[in-house]
């Protein structure tokens, strides 16, 4: 039952999406005005004196082929997804002959390390301490928190990022301004590399982390309010069970559901904001290659980190809705 | 008028209708700027606030004052073109989808879905920097409100959904009322307030989308608006060589206008909910 209810439906739909944004990842730059491609060879041809001979013809073949400009619109389509299959995201034109996917998985660390840690944490603390607020909504540390929430909660990221930078690193100069690691320091698991890693993220975690945790602060206190007034928890303190136990076990656990939902649908917007925070700490991660590749106008970059965004994105997306019926008691596998 | 009486006893409306009032006659003092705003070097470089320069000078030449008022004022156009197209596409796929049901429904509803699982923003910029050369605020506002409808056609048609179940459409549909005049007279003043609320939250994203593609460089980066002002502030290292009044200023007005939006379409979403209603306003 489950399997044909929720499964495969499920599962139709994470294909199609892909199917949907991959798709249009390939038309877009046909369907403008300026196709990127001519483009970009008219302007490697212009420059092409910087470039080795051979490198050039190099350049314009693979993105002849990356694009694939030989033969009709659909052999072209079907020939992208073929390379897409084999991982072959095409070679960046900026620094040649890297490989796309190279760059992106030399990136893909920093992004994965600071978004897993600030989503989890923010997710699980935003909704402890919602939870709590909720439940004692009447005191004055939840009336706090909930004035801090609603000015912090809407601001975007980079913003709130911008604001901590200008506070604890230009003013109190707690931390560094910018950068993954102290400039010069070759990755390695040594003690000072990762204090220096943890010391330069500490500030983009905190963007997103207080961020994320004010929104799910605000959720979650507003759900356990209404499941306060249920009549389970009134016949549960009026059994005598203890107050602790009430609000952990009974009150935040039926909360918790929609919010698992929640916070599917908002990996895409966390991971957005991430990047954009990336950006203003030019820390080294996917943000930052994005940024630098529309600075130098790579194209095959920018589409390759699009199209393993939406697969990242999408799956982990899939992933979160799969894992939402272990905690539902009234749906059962089957 | 006494809908807007009721709202401005809560402080978080009040507030939030003064500051939008104080960046409104901020972004009309542009019209009275000395300075034109594509214009560089028209001021000393790099001032600290002063009596001549009231917020400073940047590294362009510029004075910040004037151009923030252009840029308040370029921001808040993409923020209504955008809200105000994407909601008419909101209401027309929300309707449909909610109305129709069926295949319409299904296939909508997975457009809207798709765009919200989707990360959009990587595709917005690959679109702005193909059309990069022809981004104006009108272009902008419009390839914005391309993807900025998904989430409120979903609210939408939720709404029609338990309208369509009421006892006045079947009275309306038996007595013979065509579904354009049902849809209009009798379904559009229970969604009103509700795409309103949405117009609301969706002037913020846009707004947040245009400072990111500005601090991107995607856009046209000689127009002021909140985003280029940072683009530039980045771009000159303005935080790490100290000059703190440039980032202060758009951080400054980008705060106060996101917290103005946020805050009105909270106090008004609390207020068209009647059991929050009551708390608040009591029951006259």
């Amino acid at each position: 039952m489950f399997l044909k209810r929720y499964l495969i439906p499920r599962l139709i739909q994470y294909v199609l999406v892909i199917v949907l944004g991959i798709t249009a990842v390939f038309f877009i730059p046909r369907l403008l005005p300026n196709d990127p491609v001519l483009r970009t060879i008219a302007e490697m041809r212009a420059r092409g004196s910087y470039l080795e001979p051979g490198a050039m013809d190099k350049i314009i073949s693979d993105l002849q082929q990356m694009y694939g400009l030989e033969g009709s619109l659909f052999e072209q389509y079907l020939a992208f997804w073929g390379r897409l299959f084999r991982g072959d995201l095409g070679v960046s034109f900026f620094q040649f002959p890297t490989p796309v996917i190279d760059l992106i998985m030399t990136a893909l660390p920093w992004t994965a390390s600071l978004l897993l840690t600030t989503t989890i944490l923010g997710w699980v603390i935003g909704n402890l301490v919602g939870g709590f607020a909720g439940y004692y909504s009447n005191k004055t540390w939840s009336r706090v928190l909930d004035a801090i929430a609603m000015v912090v909660r809407p601001l975007p990221y980079y913003i709130f990022a911008f604001a901590l930078l200008l506070i604890f690193a230009y003013y109190l100069r707690w931390f560094p301004i910018s950068g993954g690691a102290r400039l010069g320091m070759r990755p390695s698991w040594s003690w000072p590399f990762i204090q220096s890693v943890l010391w330069h993220s500490f500030l983009p975690a905190m963007s997103i982390l207080i961020l994320s945790a004010a929104v799910w602060f605000q959720t979650m206190k507003l759900v356990v309010q209404n499941v306060n007034a249920e009549s389970f928890v009134t016949y549960a303190k009026l059994s005598g069970v203890k107050e602790s136990r009430i609000v952990s076990r009974y009150v935040i656990r039926n909360a918790l559901l929609p919010q698992i939902t929640g916070l599917g649908l908002s990996l895409g917007l966390i991971f957005s904001g991430a990047l954009i925070t990336e950006i203003v700490y030019s820390y080294p991660g996917l943000g930052t290659l994005l940024y630098n590749a529309i600075i130098n106008g790579d194209y095959n970059l920018i589409m390759g980190i699009t199209v393993f965004s939406i697969l990242a994105i999408t799956t982990s997306v899939l992933i979160v809705d799969l894992i939402y019926p272990l905690f539902d008691p009234r749906i059962r596998y089957m | 008028m006494k809908l807007f009486r009721d709202l401005l006893r809560d402080y978080r409306f009040a507030f939030a209708f003064g500051v939008l009032c104080i960046l409104m006659v901020f972004a009309l003092l542009s019209f009275f700027s000395p300075y034109d705003p594509s214009r560089w070097g028209q001021v000393p470089r790099d001032l600290r606030p002063s009596a001549q320069h009231w917020l400073g000078t940047d590294s362009n030449g510029q004075d910040i004052f004037w151009t923030a008022t252009f840029a308040v004022r370029n921001s808040l156009i993409i923020a209504v073109i955008a809200g105000v197209v994407s909601r008419i596409i909101a209401v027309i796929v929300g309707m449909v989808a909610g109305y129709k049901g069926g295949p319409w429904d299904r296939v909508l509803m997975f457009f809207s879905d798709s765009l919200l699982v989707i990360p959009l923003f990587l595709i917005i910029v690959m679109m702005a920097m193909l059309i990069r050369a022809s981004l104006n605020l009108v272009s902008l506002g419009l390839l914005l409100a391309f993807f900025g409808w998904a989430w409120d056609a979903r609210l939408i048609r939720s709404q029609i959904l338990s309208l369509r179940e009421r006892d006045f459409t079947q009275t309306a549909i038996l007595s013979g009322t065509g579904t354009f005049k049902l849809v209009m007279n009798e379904y559009m003043p229970y969604t009103t307030p509700l795409i309103f609320s949405t117009l609301i939250n969706n002037m913020a994203w846009a707004i947040g989308l245009e400072i990111t593609l500005a601090i991107l460089g995607l856009l046209d980066l000689a127009t002021p608006t909140l985003g280029t002002m940072l683009y530039w502030a980045i771009n000159y290292q303005a935080i790490l060589l100290g000059r703190w009044w440039w980032v202060m200023t758009p951080i400054t007005l980008s705060v106060a206008l996101f917290i103005a939006l946020y805050w009105l379409s909270v106090s008004i979403s609390e207020y068209l909910d009647p059991r929050t209603r009551v708390q608040r306003v009591g029951a006259g």
